[in-house]
């Protein structure tokens, strides 16, 4: 059993900056060949200010933390038994390289199911570049067998 | 403008067999170093049978067949569940259907049901995607 006064918990909120190095690695890592993620000038010419993140690089942004997935120390998780349940993304503004982003993230709800054999986690993130803008949103569905 | 109507099917995407390879590179790529993807030991000794996919590359592979059907800033918003465990050599399949058309905040939105599916058929994936037509 999960600590459920941890609800509404929120993390030290951080900012990362979006580098291209790093989006060719994950081109390459995803079989990604469109050079729309790899050549800034084929980002512009497609009216981009530089190469812009793929939908799922948003979640990559998270993993830049100082400490990796702290909602796994803040709630005593175990890596080894724990899953990715479900994830969505929303997105209001492009995230290209050179931004600079602010991730927060808030523990939004904790339960179980199956009389306690399965714990529930949902964290919602927000993702503000250095115009202030909300470039996007998500919701991240963790599960812990026990 | 568009001839994008119900029914209308995504071009499907076939990825190739998941190696070790591929999760050691989507581990450093992605930042999710978490060993139960790419550590066999680790892996055994939490009860799996082996290394396993990331959910979040499946999902990238996703939003692949979305950016290779209509330009990314198009898309508003893309949800997935993880329904199944992605395996070693599975090879998966990524498709997609527009299941309905709206109208919202001034757009014509496409609702599609998007999955993938592994080489028995099985969803490893089931999720939506509203995208601007």
């Amino acid at each position: 059993m999960l600590d459920k006064s941890k609800i509404g918990h929120q993390f030290d909120s951080f900012t990362t900056l979006v580098e291209l190095g790093k989006l060719r690695f994950f081109a390459k890592a995803t079989g990604e060949t469109n050079p729309l993620y790899s050549n800034t000038e084929v980002a512009q010419a497609a009216g981009y200010a530089a190469v812009p993140i793929p939908p799922t690089y948003v979640f990559s942004l998270d993993l830049d933390s100082e400490e990796l997935m702290p909602v796994v120390s803040v709630l005593g998780l175990d890596v080894g038994r724990v899953l990715h349940g479900a994830q969505e993304f929303e997105y209001f503004a492009p995230i290209c390289v050179g931004d600079e982003i602010t991730v927060t993230s808030t523990i939004k709800d904790i339960y179980d199911k199956k009389n306690g054999a399965l714990d529930f986690v949902i964290l919602e993130n927000t993702y503000t570049n250095q115009q202030g803008v909300l470039a996007a949103t998500t919701t991240s569905t963790l599960v812990q067998r026990n | 403008m568009t001839d994008i109507t119900v029914g209308t099917e995504i071009p499907p995407l076939t990825l190739p067999p998941i190696s070790r390879y591929t999760l050691a590179l989507f581990a450093g790529a992605s930042g999710d170093h978490n060993p139960i993807h790419i550590d066999s030991d680790f892996a055994k000794a939490s009860g799996m049978p082996d290394v396993f996919a990331h959910g979040m590359l499946s999902m990238a592979y996703l939003a692949r067949l979305l950016t290779g059907w209509k330009a990314q800033s198009s898309i508003r918003k893309f949800s997935t569940r993880f329904a199944t465990i992605t395996q070693l050599q599975d090879v998966v399949t990524c498709s997609g259907t527009v299941v309905e058309i709206i109208e919202a905040q001034g757009e014509t939105l496409a609702r599609c049901e998007i999955k993938i599916n592994n080489q028995n058929g099985v969803s490893t994936l089931v999720g939506e995607a509203t995208v601007a037509l």
